[in-house]
This record gives C-alpha cells, structure tokens and sequence, in this order.
C-alpha cells in the first residue's frame, strides 16, 4: 500500500486549533465521538482485566489468587465500571456522537458546547471512580448496586464512588438532552419520522430513558452520601427510613438504564443486518414504535430486582406481571430481524456476524430473563451466577457484541480505513465460542445453586466453574486478536471508498472520513427511505 | 422566524397571574387551618397543582409554545405518576 | 464555511428537557415523604407545628413575587426595554436573597433547638419526627441550593445584557433562565403545603 503524502483526512485534519487542543476544545460531534470512543474502549479494556482476575479467583475453591475483600472490591469495580464507564455510554455517547447527525442530515448536535461539557463529566466521573480504588479506606466492596444499609456502613471508599456515578449520570442526562433536541430539530429537509434510520429511532428512545430516569439515580446516590456524612438516615429504618424503598429509587433509574445499555445496541443490529441481507428492514414501523415500547415499558417493571427483598406480595405479582410485558417488544424486534434475513442474500462479513451472535446471544439472555422474571422461579434463581450468566449474555453478550458489530461496521467509515477481515473472523468465532462456554457455565453452576459474589464456593461446583474460567480464557484471546486487527487497520489498513458495505443511509453518501461539517456547502434533501437499496452498490476496497 | 420567539405577555397579564398565585397561597394557609382529615393533604395537593399550573402555562409561555412542548411534559408527568404509583403498590400492602 | 446556526427554539426545548430531569430528581424526595407521610401521620403534623408557619409563608409570598419579577423582565427585553429588564433582574435577586436570609434565620433557629440530622434531640423524638426533619432538611436544602444557582445564573444574564449580549432579539439566554427560576418556584409551591401546612 502506498502512502500517499497528502491523504485525504476529513475531520482529523480540519480543525479551527491545532493539535491537542483541537480535540479537547472540539466541539465538533465527530472528535468528541472519538474521544469518547477512546475512553470507553479503555474502560473495557480494564473491566474485562477484572473480569478475567475473578473468573481466575473461581478456578479452584478457597483462595487462589486474592482473598474475600480483594474479590469484593474487585467485583464492584469490574461492575462500576462495566455499567457506567462502559456500557451505559458505550454505544450511545461514542457511535452516537458520531453517526447522528449525519444519519439525519445535520452539521452538528443542537448543543455542541454541552456535547463537551458531558465528555468532561465522563471524565471527571472517571478520575472520581479511580481514586475511589486508591485513597479512602481502601476500593469500595459494595458491589455496583450501593444497597443499603451495607454502603451506608462500610468504611470503605462509597463516598467517592457515588460521586463518580452522579458525574457520569450527569453526563449521560446531557447527552440524552442533547440528543431529544437534535432529532426533534436538525433533520434534513425530507428526513421525515418515517425515514428515519432505525438507529436513530432507538437513539431517541434512549435519550428518553436518560433524561426522564437518571436524576433518579442522581438523587438517590446524593441519598447515600447524606447518610454516610450527615447521617440523615432516609434508609434507616431506626430513623423512621426504609431500606427498601433505597432499592425502589435505585432500580427506578437502573432497570430503565439496562433499556439504555440494550436499545442503541438494538438500533446498530437493525443497520447492520439489512446491509448485509440487501433487504430492506422488515416491519419499519413495527421496529420503530417497539423501540418507543421498549423504553416506556422498561419504566414499569424495576422491581422484579426485588422479588427477594421483603416487599409486599401484591407488588410481586404486578412487577412479575409487567415483567413480561416486556417481552413483547423485544420479541417483536427479534422477530423481525429474522424477518429481514428471510431470502436475503447474506453476505457474511465481520460486522454480520456480529450482528447474527448478537441474535442468538441475546435470545438467550432474554430468555433467561423470562425465567428471573417470573416471581415463583426468581426466588429460586436470585443472586446466583445464574444472574450473573444472564447479565452477561444481555449486557455483554447482546450490547456488548453489538457493539463490536459497531466497531467493525462503521470504523472503516471515520478513519478511513479497512481491517483485514480473516483475523476479524477468528477473533469473531474464538469470542462467540469462548463466551458461550464461561457464561453457560456460569448459568448451569447458578442453578445448581451458587451464589453470586462469593470468592469461595463448595467442591461440588469446582467442574463448571473450571469450564467457566477456561471459556473466559478463550474468549479474552479472540478479544486480544480482535483489538490489534482493528488497530492495525485503522494504522496501516486500505484506504476505503464512501461507502465500503453498500450501505444505503446518510453517512455513506459522505466521504470517509467525513469532513468537519459533515455535507460540504450544501445541506442535503432526502428523497427516499433509509433502507432502499436499488441502485446501491459497495465500493471497492 | 415567528415560530422562533413569541410576542411580549404584557406586563398586566403577568400581574394578574400573580395576584391569583398570592390568593391561592393565602387559601391554602386558610384552608390548612381547617381540620378535613385525609381530604387536607389532597386539598393542598389540589392548590398547589393548580398553582403551578398558572406558573407552567403563563410565566413559563408554554401556552404560546408548540404541541411539542405540551407533548413532553405529559410524558415526564406520566412517568412521574407512574414511578410513585408502582412504589405505592409495594407500600401500601406491605 | 461555519455556518451560524441558531435554534431558538431548540434551546428552549432543551431547557424543558432539563427542567423534566430537575423534577425527576425532586421527586425522589417527594416520593419518600409521601411514603414516610403514609406510615406516621400523626407524627408528621406533630412535626409540621414545630416549623415555624410565617417563615414559611413569607417565604412563598417572596419566591412567587420573584417569579413575577422575572417573568416581567422577559416581556420588559422582548419589548426592547433594557433598563426595565435590567431592574427586574436585579429585584429578582434581591428577593432571592432575601428568601435565603430568611432561609438562614429559620434553619438557625431550628438547629439551636438541637434539630438536625443526626441529632440526639431528633433522635429522642422518635422515628416519625426524625423522618419528617430530615426529609426537610433535605428538601429544603436541595432547594436552597438551586435558589443560590438560579440567582447566580440570573447576576450572569444581567450582566449579559448590561453588555448587550442579551438584546431584544438574542435573549434566549435569559429565557432560559427564566424558565429555571420558574422551576424553583414550582417545587416551592410543592415544598410549602407539604411540610408547613399539615395540620
Ligand atoms: C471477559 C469479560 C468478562 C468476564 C470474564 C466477566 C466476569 C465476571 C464475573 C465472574 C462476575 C461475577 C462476580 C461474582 O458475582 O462473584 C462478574 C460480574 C459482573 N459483570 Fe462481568 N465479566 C466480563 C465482562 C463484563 C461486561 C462486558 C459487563 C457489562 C457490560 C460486565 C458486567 C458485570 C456486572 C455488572 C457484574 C456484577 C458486579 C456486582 O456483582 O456488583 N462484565 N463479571
């Protein structure tokens, strides 16, 4: 491949400022896309380290590599940091940023100054939550729920690591704000409701989900922190409080925010899957108005995190009930994705295959979900690593993988430049593989009745748990591969046309990478539907 | 831009507002000093809905802004009553 | 090739938006007193006799009178009248001011008969009146807080528009703080009933 000295760049060489500062000052919805990107790559990267430390703890009974208080303080921040420094603003904050205003035709976000600010907030959260690990009394143990009365007790580091979840609630609100204002304003001229690109719609649902349900979360953890300094004992119950209702507030924003974690994750399969079958997306309404569904109905059912914590009867039967409420409109998406690649002609490249694990995983997650969330199995299941195993095939399995179909999809699109695609695919099948064997365990040895958050557990589960801990070996390896493929792509890969996948909404009527205002002098007009691909062919590359 | 601003609410329109707010607030005090039983909070819940209701729609313009704006604060009030009435649905039968 | 974009509009939804979340966020605590209101009723009137019920109204009267200072000076700029609309604003934060002044002697004397959170006296009291106290202090502390914000916010706009950065026809800015300071009335004309009035 021949470097060419004057490359065309797009918005990594427009800038007002120079050098560093032309991205820490950058308003532009781009930068500030790759900086978050970026950072939560980093946080991944670290959480999936402790993830591997605890996996390694389990291999065998008893202590093997850290003790009781290191596994409980290792176990909160994996979590702390998996939900709000990666998960949560994973695809919405980075893909988000970057593909939402091309995708609806605008120069930029509505609020690019608060664009920032809210990137600063993610920052400033994450320098609290890393000096909640080192100063204080020593890493929080609490796990990444904070439940009362334990958070308001220990001596450990809670204050800081509420303060750093507040930050990045913050931020996240910001980002939600700024989102609902963009899709309701910034559209093209032409780019109705009806053409809106899926990922849009599911990007809007989110963004409500941010701002209607995360003060929630932000009082709450205020909350705590008045307990722990002032002892105002809102939880209390020897001062008139109820520890209970710490987990209705808590979970009030944070069942809401796992809808937050998966619908964005949604919204990617529903470009990548009908790029890679050339059909247009089955049911467009159906998909767009489930979304809608998703997010409301995801405020309804918070307490089927309780079952177990001594709330009344009646409510168990509702929550149970609205429960599965929510089963319909993901069912609808799953459903209609299938749809989609009914007769398609499917074409197999790395962000396809993403997508196809993220149905099958995710399937499986939400399958599992049905079974914590009906009461009489829950409490059979509660807090065990059947939990666990369910959490990771949602969150991981589903956003997480999603997220990765991101990467690949859409990677080659802001630098430029094309991965090899046979290491994508071996990374690709060493992660589905290894994922499948450490979370399935995990389920198996869950239901056999191991707890969740122990560092020890009797000889009997030592097996499965082997099993697990090999699995999470495999996949940290397709990890690795996957990471220096896309690495070495975006350093030394082909150079790549408008539009390397033949896909058919905005950003790939752009240049890669797009320039700093996104579409030259001229604002575009949209004139068709965004998954209408006659006439649309890929480049090469 | 006509959609962009609004016309100026002239300065009588805003005073008036308020006199209502202060003979509101005033009734609530009055009205709080009578013993109605459990009918005394929801007298005062009442008053004060009202009350912001005047300050929602005239101080904050929303009557002069679009179907948007009206749209979204039902959603937030929706999901505000839904967040306290699921909570009661545990307390209540605890 | 910048093109100059300007949403008035926009901004202003964006301000609602963000109002939604501050009422979100007082809700939290409006939820827990309704809660705590249900389990200890006679303990939270007992409790509500103990505030001191003029601070409480006099309070309101000022606030509501802010709001209208505030309101009035949006229409004062939007008719191009810049000295009014400066004079309002610094009315509004006069009000302001004296609705912490006022804040300050109340909270004072509360602490002077040993009522705070985690007191000895509070906790003799028994777990109702604990509850209704520090609900309140909360409350009105979380509210105290967004008065100091929103009165900092408007001195910001004033002096915008000393500078004329907020004109008659670029004022979305003062707008937008109208709109806040509004809020803080709105949980006010919540707060007062709940925890002055109950009888
Ligand atoms: C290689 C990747 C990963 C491995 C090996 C791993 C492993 C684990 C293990 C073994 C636990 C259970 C600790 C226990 O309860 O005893 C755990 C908990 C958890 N993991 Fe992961 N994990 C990985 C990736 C992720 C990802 C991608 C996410 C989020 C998207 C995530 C979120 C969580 C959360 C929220 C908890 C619960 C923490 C708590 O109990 O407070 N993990 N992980």
């Amino acid at each position: 491949m021949s470097e060419t000295t004057s490359r065309y760049g797009g918005f990594f060489q427009e800038s007002p400022r120079p050098g560093i500062l032309g991205w820490l000052l950058s308003t532009d919805h781009k930068r500030i896309g790759i900086m978050y990107l970026c950072c939560i790559t980093t946080m991944f990267i670290v959480g999936v380290c402790l993830g591997l430390a605890l996996r390694l703890e389990l291999f065998a009974p008893g202590p093997t590599i850290m003790g009781a208080q290191t596994y409980n303080a290792t176990f909160t921040v994996h979590g702390v940091i998996m939900i709000f420094l990666f998960i949560i603003p994973s695809i919405p904050a980075a893909f988000g940023n970057l593909l939402l205003p091309i995708m609806i035709g605008a120069r930029d976000v509505s609020f690019p100054k608060l664009n920032l600010l809210s990137w600063y907030c993610y920052i400033a959260g994450a320098i609290l939550a890393v000096f909640a690990i080192f100063s204080g009394g020593g890493a929080p143990d609490t796990g990444w729920t904070f439940y009362v009365p334990f958070s308001t007790q220990t001596t450990t580091n809670v204050n800081l690591a509420v303060m750093a979840a507040f930050m990045l609630g913050f931020s996240s609100i910001l980002t939600g704000i700024n989102f609902v204002t963009t899709i309701h304003r910034l559209r093209a001229k032409g780019m109705g409701w009806g053409r809106l690109p899926l990922f849009v719609w599911t990007l809007y649902s989110t963004a409500w989900i941010q701002v209607l349900a995360t003060p929630m979360l932000a009082i709450t953890l205020v909350l705590v922190l008045m307990e722990r300094v002032l002892g105002a004992g809102l939880f209390d119950a020897a001062k008139g409080g109820d520890p209970i209702l710490f987990q209705h507030l808590f979970w009030i924003y944070s069942h809401p925010a796992v809808y937050i974690m998966i619908l964005p994750g949604m919204g990617v399969i529903s470009e990548v899957i009908p790029t890679f079958a050339r059909k247009p997306l089955f049911g467009y309404w159906a998909m767009a108005l489930s979304s809608l569904a998703i997010a409301f109905a995801g405020s309804l059912v918070w307490a089927h995190h309780m079952y177990a914590s001594g709330m009344s009867d009646f409510s168990i039967m509702i929550f149970s009930l609205l429960t599965f409420i929510v089963a319909i409109p993901s069912a609808i998406k799953i459903f209609n994705w299938v749809s989609t690649l009914y007769k398609g002609s499917i074409q197999l490249a790395p962000p396809m295959l993403f997508a196809l694990s993220f149905l099958f995983l995710f399937a499986i997650g939400g399958l599992g979900g049905l079974a914590l969330g009906a009461a009489a199995s829950n409490i059979h299941l509660h807090d065990t690593t059947f939990v666990v195993g369910h959490f990771h095939y949602t969150m991981f399995g589903g956003t997480g993988f999603a997220f990765f179909a991101a990467l690949h999809y859409w990677l080659p699109k802001f630098t430029g430049r094309m991965y090899k695609h046979k290491p994508a695919v071996i990374a690709w099948a060493l992660m589905f593989v290894g994922f499948n064997v450490t979370y399935m365990a995990m389920q198996a040895v869950g239901i056999q009745g191991m707890p969740r958050r122990y560092y020890d557990y009797v000889p009997e589960f030592t097996t499965l748990n082997q099993v697990a801990t090999v699995g999470s070996w495999v996949l940290a390896l397709g990890l690795i591969i996957m990471f220096v493929n896309l690495w070495q792509g975006i350093r030394h890969g082909r150079p790549v046309g408008n539009n390397p996948w033949g896909g058919t909404t905005l950003e790939w009527q752009v240049p890669s990478p797009p320039p700093l205002e996104n579409f030259g002098a001229e604002d575009p007009v949209v004139t068709k539907g965004p998954y209408d691909f006659k006439g649309v062919v890929a480049d090469d590359y | 831009m006509s959609e962009q601003t609004h016309k100026a609410v002239p300065y009588r329109t805003f005073i008036l507002i308020w006199v209502a707010l202060l003979t509101l607030t005033l009734t609530t005090v009055a009205v709080s000093r009578i013993d109605l039983g459990a009918l005394n909070i929801w007298a005062a819940l009442l008053i004060a809905s009202l009350k912001s209701s005047l300050v929602i729609f005239v101080f904050m313009h929303l009557r002069q802004e679009s179907k948007l704006f009206k749209l979204g604060l039902t959603a937030m009030l929706v999901i505000l009553a839904v967040f306290i009435g699921l909570t009661f649905t545990d307390v209540l039968y605890r | 090739m910048t093109i100059e974009h300007r949403d008035d509009t926009g901004a202003r939804f964006g301000m609602w938006l963000f109002l939604y979340t501050e009422v979100i966020l007082f809700s939290g605590l409006f939820i827990l007193y309704a809660i705590s209101l249900s389990k200890f009723p006679e303990q939270f009137s007992a409790a509500s006799h103990k505030l001191n019920i003029y601070f409480g109204t006099v309070n309101t009267l000022v606030l509501l009178t802010s709001s209208l200072t505030f309101a009035l000076a949006v229409s004062a700029i939007q008719m191009g009248r810049k000295k009014q609309c400066l004079r309002f604003c610094w009315a509004t934060i006069g009000l302001a001011v004296v609705f912490l002044i006022n804040k300050y002697f109340e909270w004072s004397a509360e602490i002077a008969h040993g009522i705070y959170p985690g007191s000895e006296t509070l906790a003799e009291m028994g777990p109702g009146i604990t509850s209704f106290f520090n609900l309140y202090y909360l409350t009105t502390g979380l509210h105290g807080l967004h008065v100091l914000i929103g009165a900092t916010l408007i001195a910001v706009v004033a002096v915008l528009t000393v500078k004329d950065r907020v004109t008659s026809d670029r004022y979305t800015l003062l707008e937008n703080s109208a709109l806040y300071w509004h809020l803080v009335d709105l949980v006010w004309i919540f707060v007062f009933p709940l925890y002055y009035l109950i009888l």
